[in-house]
């Protein structure tokens, strides 16, 4: 026999390249995955731009002779006051980020689920890849999707006209993409894990489309966590998406009040909890 | 290195779902190195559980199994190193093609880029399918397929290769092909071979041993010329007006009759001498005798012998059969 190597990662590149190339294959997926988050941006974030409601041309109150410059100065102040930033379309843009990587991570689950119907997935059990390991090459391969959509939601936010702070540094961009994977991962070993035992794709799409909506709204993605009543506050304080939402605005956006360092453990935590738990109920549960 | 335990060993190895659906009723087996071994049986046997036993797929209830000298329990990763699976179902990843298929399994061997590619293209030159490398798998027929299966189940040259049901669902010329790949593979390796089949002739033309299952247990286990003679004698088939008459009749000369599809099933040894005295007594006693047919033992028979049920009923009941998938199905989820 010639030299086989198993280190403690074997497989894990493997499995998550397989479906990286089944991935690319198909553009046409790759698109349609982007049309909710490009339409939230494009549709919602242009009509509800909210700065343009506090400005001198859209408000003029007859008999009140208001200078401009005091009715701009005004609605610069409120959107700043609540949102950190004088434009919502760049909040939103923001927000939409850590949207789209929670549609794609979503996804990790149906191919544990495709891959028990059709069969393949005993084979992987019976080679030597050990169980958690092909749990997180799946995670891994999500986590991939996950990042490559973001870079294209975010070249179309900029496209659209995103404005970022000034002063803005490459290392704000690697931290976004920090947050974004540390997002990703805790997110595709959820669905993932919620996958394990599951046999029908029905189930896992009931799911997908039950936590979908629930988590973005619960988050600060369209609106920030002042503006919220305190029940849905203390909600969107445990959501995982809220924190990414204030790393990325903070580090892009130069939202002010940011604590990046708890930001930072909270996903850092997050990531590491449900990987972990992944691969230990990844070790019990795909065995029969 | 000779292994003290054979190439695959199991005892009482048992499985039981949900604790009360016994698939695998503590079976006990040794395989020698080198040996093609078939577990012959109809579906809902247990073949198919104890192979996923033996392959790691299925955790054992009860009782141990070691392959290729280490524990399916305790050294699972290592068992898996050393087998080949070539599994009942198609595993191919259809949106793949052949080519992608094989090396992709072949990395989750660790085996280094170019030593898999030469592997895949010597593989895919063995099952003749290097014309189809760069086709997706989802083009190919089901005998193309099984081809790429065991492929891919050699990839990694296993010591002891497991197939499930190699041929299931394939015409017979195909099936005869299939079977010339692995003779040929066995040849040129020298593998130790498990295998599962519910075709009688497969197991007679291509096994060295035999176990023969039935509802989860082994009831017999040896060559197919062991178990041929085993059951004693030749097999006479008689088509009577009476049956109740020849039976009473037969009895009295000691012979135990089964009555199968409107005839009279007996074995007896040295038929050719001593049927004529049988069937003089049979005709004294006003028996008419429509058909007559005697015939050396097929596995068929040594089937129903040990069974208590033809082969060919067991498949019959395809309801049973469903059933018990159905059942097997719900266990596992």
């Amino acid at each position: 026999m010639s030299s086989r190597h198993y280190g403690p990662l074997h497989g894990i590149w493997a499995i998550a390249n397989r479906e990286l190339v089944k991935w690319y294959k198909v553009p046409l997926i790759i698109g349609m995955s982007l049309v909710q988050p490009i339409l939230w941006l494009a549709l919602f974030g242009k009509a509800m731009n909210l700065g343009n409601l506090f400005t001198s041309s859209s408000l003029q109150i007859p008999g009140l002779n208001i200078p401009s410059q005091v009715m701009d100065e005004l609605g610069r102040d409120i959107m700043l006051k609540v949102f950190g930033v004088t434009d919502y379309f760049s909040f939103l843009a923001a927000g939409m980020l850590s949207f789209i990587v929670l549609f794609m991570s979503m996804n990790s689950g149906m191919t544990i689920v495709w891959d028990r119907r059709l069969g393949i997935l005993n084979k992987l059990l019976t080679t030597p890849v050990p169980r958690s390991n092909i749990v997180m090459g799946k995670s891994l391969a999500s986590v991939v999707k996950s990042l490559v959509q973001a870079t294209v939601v975010l070249l179309v936010a900029v496209l659209l006209g995103m404005q970022f702070r000034t002063g803005l540094n490459p290392l704000d961009f690697l931290g976004t993409y920090a947050v974004l994977f540390l997002l990703s991962m805790g997110l595709s070993s959820l669905f993932l894990m919620l996958a394990l035992r599951s046999t029908s794709w029905e189930s896992q799409m009931m799911i997908m489309n039950l936590v979908n909506m629930p988590l973005l709204f619960t988050s600060n993605s369209f609106y920030p966590l002042q503006m919220m009543p305190w029940w849905l506050r203390s909600v969107a304080m445990v959501n995982p998406i809220t924190y990414s939402n204030e790393a990325i605005r903070g580090l892009l956006l130069g939202t002010p009040g940011v604590n990046l360092y708890l930001d930072f453990a909270y996903l850092v935590a997050f990531a590491a909890l449900f990987t972990g738990l992944l691969a230990l109920m990844a070790r019990r549960m795909l065995s029969r | 290195m000779p292994e003290p335990e054979g190439a695959i060993s199991a005892v009482g190895l048992t499985k039981v779902y949900n604790g009360k659906l016994v698939a695998v009723d503590h079976i006990d087996l040794r395989i020698e190195e080198g040996e093609v071994f078939a577990l012959l049986g109809p579906n809902g046997a247990g073949k198919t559980t104890t192979i996923g036993m033996l392959t790691t797929l299925v955790r054992p209830t009860e009782g141990s199994a070691k392959v290729g000298g280490y524990d399916v329990s305790s050294q699972p990763e290592m068992v898996r190193r050393a087998i080949g699976v070539v599994p009942q179902e198609y595993t191919a990843d259809e949106d793949l093609t052949g080519w992608e298929n094989l090396t992709f399994i072949a990395s989750l061997y660790g085996i280094p880029g170019d030593e898999g590619r030469r592997r895949a293209q010597e593989l895919l030159d063995m099952v003749e399918l290097s014309r189809f490398a760069k086709t997706k798998v989802e083009a190919y027929s089901g005998g193309m397929r099984r081809r790429l299966e065991i492929a891919m189940g050699l990839i990694n040259s296993p010591r002891i290769l497991f197939l499930d049901e190699p041929t299931l669902g394939l015409d017979v010329q195909t099936r005869t092909a299939i079977w010339s790949y692995i003779r040929r593979l066995k040849d040129e390796y020298g593998m130790t071979i498990l295998f599962t089949t519910h075709y009688m002739e497969e197991a007679d033309s291509y096994a060295s041993r035999i176990a023969i299952m039935d509802r989860g247990k082994v009831v017999r286990i040896g060559t197919p010329r062991e178990l041929k003679d085993s059951i004693g004698g030749d097999v006479v088939t008689l088509a009577v007006d009476s049956m109740a008459a020849a039976e009473e009749v037969l009895r009295s000369a000691g012979i135990d009759a089964k009555e199968y599809d409107g005839s009279l099933v007996f074995k007896l040894k040295d038929a050719s001498t001593a049927l004529p005295e049988i069937l003089r007594a049979l005709m004294s006693s006003g028996i008419q005798i429509r058909r007559m047919e005697v015939s050396e033992p097929t596995m068929d028979e040594v089937y129903m012998e040990y069974t208590g049920r033809r082969l060919r009923d067991a498949q019959a009941s395809s309801e049973e059969v469903f059933a018990m998938r159905a059942t097997l199905r719900r266990a596992r989820s």
